[in-house]
């Protein structure tokens, strides 16, 4: 019996690695199930960013056109001259889920990512980056006409 | 079919400017089918893992908020021409599909 026993723990062993290496992103997987299903956006990012103090800087740069029309499609680049860039998050803090993304950034990485973006009703964009000098924010106000959430 | 994913890549001056974007309805979960008169179940992806020369260069976790069809820009140092650069993504559904190129 112990033989077969073993045998049975090897054989699900395998099956299960043999899944994970069928889909090669749950090697790495760390959704954060509880910031991104947050509808408030101060439980929002306290559930990604746990007991850190956030300074507000004006070392980060939000490129997006105040008055957006189509909130469906809204372009967004982060941008920071801030060094040794760990992540770089972006809220919207009006949206049914405030979280919208997170990019982790090797050490090779410059302090930049641009993305499109839904946008529900007027809203602050708020860049959180994260560096080895800590985490820091920059928020800026756009108008929608048109909300994207439909 | 063809690919989901068109990557391009740019290098000048040591650094190198990638460009993605990937063909996915990115659907939200609060549409509702004109047709149908149902709701659209959520469809969107979550991650995206970026490979230069087989290490993560940069990884994202998506919301449902990033726009249909969704486009990715960054940019990183230490790549040289003809490198091999690799995009995978995954969705909530379990999809995936990626693709490589060359650094050019």
């Amino acid at each position: 019996m112990l033989r077969r026993d073993t045998l049975r723990y090897i054989t699900s062993g395998s099956i299960m690695l043999f899944s994970g290496l069928l889909n090669p992103l749950t090697v790495f997987a760390k959704w954060n199930k509880a910031a991104f299903s947050a509808v408030d956006f101060d439980e929002a990012v306290a559930a990604y960013f746990p007991e850190q103090k956030i300074q507000s800087t004006e070392q980060i740069t939000i490129g997006v056109h105040p008055i957006v029309e189509n909130g469906a499609v809204v372009p967004v680049k982060i941008k920071t001259d801030m060094q040794n860039v760990e992540s770089i998050t972006i809220f919207v803090d009006k949206n049914p889920n405030p979280l919208i993304a997170n990019f982790d950034l090797s050490p090779d990485c410059i302090g930049f990512v641009s993305t499109r973006i839904k946008i529900q009703q007027p809203s602050n964009i708020v860049a959180i980056v994260k560096s080895d000098k800590g985490v820091f924010s920059k928020s800026t106000f756009i108008e929608v006409h048109e909300g994207g959430c439909g | 079919m063809s690919s989901s994913i068109r990557l391009k890549t740019r290098t000048n001056a040591g650094v190198t400017t990638v460009r993605a974007i990937i063909r996915h309805p990115m659907e939200t979960g609060f549409r509702i089918d004109n047709e149908t008169a149902e709701i659209v179940p959520a469809h969107y992806i979550n991650r995206v893992i970026l490979k230069h020369k087989g290490n993560v260069v940069m990884s994202c976790d998506w919301s449902r908020a990033i726009s249909k069809n969704p486009y990715l820009s960054f940019m990183f140092k230490g790549a040289k021409a003809g490198d091999k650069l690799e995009l995978i993504w995954n969705d909530n559904k379990n999809n995936t599909d990626s693709i490589e190129t060359l650094i050019e």
